[in-house]
């Protein structure tokens, strides 16, 4: 979420106008002041852009930058290993002593059980089958939704028509959880594959859609019609402007989707299907095999802070002028 | 100023498409523009009719609000003119297009694109050869004085660099007319006195005809051949001066008579329409 707060505010930047008040504590990227002196404009010249003309960049990478890269990240990782290291133990502590104080810890296994169990399980080929399974339906229902997403929300960010013919859909369909299209998913689609890819498609199309209209709402309107006064066509409008400057709105709908995604895709997994790491985490209880549920939340977690930051990774290229606009 | 003369000629090579010469006449015709209808209508220009010749550099001077801005909008084609029309070279304008360059106040280049790619970006949808596009690209950063920042974004570059940058882009699409709509507001008093040099330089090199939209009374004198004084609510043109001040010009003609003869004009109509509107306003 602070990513997205840091996306939108450095976007804004050449629109001051429309930074919303949340996103002040921030400062947006202001071009750095003119320091030109009519008398010495030759030297000023090569000092005046903020100090980093180009090739000083790339320069400053290779060491610096990874003690840097250390500097930065080191207190968030300190502090979160520690923090961790509390979770578990505090973990260890309630389950090993099999607390029982309104919230019953006498049936869950402690860390080292759990551990044992990840342990077993990757050694297990059935259990990769599990996870395939599961990031073919991700990618199916999340692909899917990106296009018909991305497309939609251009549409009703810059057309009135569009905005009002599909807006009521969006606000009624929005709130209806994954697992309530579940019955309905199932009578709809011809296969079961089908309809848990249909759930996870829904899930991730919401956030998509969503900031997709926002970010080409926000194109600043002065751009657009420099672009008209160059001779750009429509399309060509909509590829160099529109879809540039809604692009950070668009990243953040994307990673916002792919979490949805993932947890819709649990939901259809508990509900049906053979395969599948919510079949897999639904099937331990079932089994009463305690260590692997824990195991099946672990793995799904880590696949989607995996798949998130694979999406934010495909737009890095894409947004480099933000990061050097610091 | 030679460098740039030079350029002009390198300029004349790519594609002999450069030959402003005898285009970008501009007739303002009978235009009058309202917003709303009805009680709510707002009439931001009354009728106004203006003849521009080609190569002239015209200022249209006026306060804030006085529809100075929204008349250059129509010369652009942003604005449809509720009555009257404009024409360019003897076509009615129906829109904004390529051969009518606009520089805006501020942070009008892409940010996304390197100044390199702001710059070729008309002739690129126009669908120029690469080959083209290079050598326009390398020859308008060049007359801005920013080749070293082909590869830089604009948010790296400071305002003066910016709005020059803005510059070069509309230029780089061989337009007959450069409209320019309060192009150096944003800027500090000593960069604004320095754009305002270049831009002169530019201009005679090019001989491209230029409306520039301003409400500094100096900044007018310094760069036009004539100056429209606009007064506000309704929009209207109350006087339309000649600068006979000699070419090139130089900031220290500021301190001649001749020019404090023609600020003290500027500024009596200006004030007289302000006491005007003020009077109107406060009864």
């Amino acid at each position: 979420m602070q990513d997205a707060l840091k996306h939108k505010v450095a976007y804004a930047g050449p629109a001051s106008v429309s930074v919303e008040p949340a996103s002040a504590a921030t400062p947006p990227a202001a071009p750095s002041p003119p320091r030109a002196h009519p008398g010495a404009r030759e030297e000023t010249r090569e000092t005046r852009a903020g100090g980093r003309p180009p090739g000083i960049g790339a320069a400053r990478t290779g060491l610096n930058a990874v003690t840097a890269w250390f500097q930065a990240k080191a207190y968030g990782l300190v502090v979160g290993t520690i923090g961790l290291a509390l979770g578990l133990g505090l973990w260890q502590v309630l389950s090993v002593n099999k607390v029982n104080a309104f919230i019953n810890f006498s049936n869950v296994p402690r860390p080292g059980l759990v551990f044992e169990a990840f342990v077993k399980q990757a050694f297990n080929p059935v259990f990769y089958v599990h996870i395939e399974v599961s990031v073919l339906r991700i990618a199916a229902g999340f692909l899917t939704a990106a296009v018909i997403g991305i497309a939609l929300g251009t549409l009703m960010g810059r057309s009135k028509f569009g905005a009002a013919l599909f807006a009521p859909y969006i606000e009624i369909m929005r709130p209806i959880p994954a697992v309530a299209w579940i019955p309905l998913a199932i009578l709809m689609w011809p296969t079961d594959e089908a309809s848990i890819a249909f759930i996870t498609f829904l899930g991730a199309l919401f956030p998509i859609v969503i900031n997709t209209m926002q970010g080409v709402e926000q194109t600043p309107a002065v751009l657009v019609r420099a672009a008209k006064s160059l001779g750009a066509s429509p399309l060509q409008i909509f590829w160099n402007v529109i879809l540039p400057a809604a692009l950070p709105s668009i990243v953040t709908g994307l990673a916002v989707g792919m979490g949805v995604s993932w947890f819709s895709l649990l939901a259809g997994e508990i509900i049906s299907g053979q395969y599948g790491i919510g079949y897999f985490t639904w099937n331990a209880y079932s089994l009463v095999d305690y260590p692997d549920i824990i195991v099946g939340m672990l793995v799904t977690g880590a696949l989607g802070t995996l798949s998130t930051a694979l999406v934010r990774l495909a737009a890095h290229p894409f947004l480099k002028w933000q990061r050097r606009a610091r | 100023m030679e460098h740039v003369v030079s350029l002009t000629d390198r300029l004349a090579s790519i594609g002999g498409r450069r030959s402003s010469a005898g285009r970008g006449h501009i007739r303002v015709d009978g235009v009058a523009i309202t917003f709303g209808s009805g009680r709510k209508a707002h009439h931001a220009v009354m009728e106004t009719s203006l003849d521009i010749k080609p190569g002239e550099f015209v200022c249209i001077l006026g306060p804030s609000g006085c529809g100075k801005s929204t008349l250059l909008s129509s010369i652009a084609g942003y604005v449809r003119p509720s009555s009257g029309e404009v024409i360019v070279d003897n076509v009615p304008v129906r829109g904004p297009g390529p051969e009518r360059g606009m520089v805006f106040q501020q942070y009008s280049l892409f940010p996304w694109k390197t100044i390199r790619e702001n710059i070729v970006f008309g002739p690129k949808v126009a669908g120029r050869p690469k080959a083209e596009l290079e050598a326009i690209g390398a020859t308008f950063l060049e007359m801005v004085g920013l080749a070293k920042f082909a590869q830089s974004y604009p948010a790296e570059l400071s305002g003066g660099m910016q709005q020059r940058v803005g510059i070069a882009r509309a230029l780089a699409n061989s337009p007959s007319v450069l409209l320019m709509d309060e192009p150096f507001g944003a800027l500090d008093a000593q960069t604004r006195l320095m754009m305002q040099e270049s831009l002169l330089e530019i201009w005679s090199a090019f001989g491209i005809t230029v409306v520039f939209v301003t409400h500094d009374v100096d900044e007018a004198i310094f760069l036009a051949d004539r100056i429209v004084i606009m007064s506000a609510s309704p929009g209207s043109v109350i006087a339309d001066l000649k600068v006979t001040l000699p070419r090139p010009r130089s900031q220290d003609m500021a301190t001649t008579d001749a020019f404090m003869e023609l600020k003290r004009a500027c500024h009596e109509r200006i004030r007289a329409e302000s006491l005007k509107a003020f009077a109107q306003q406060s009864q």
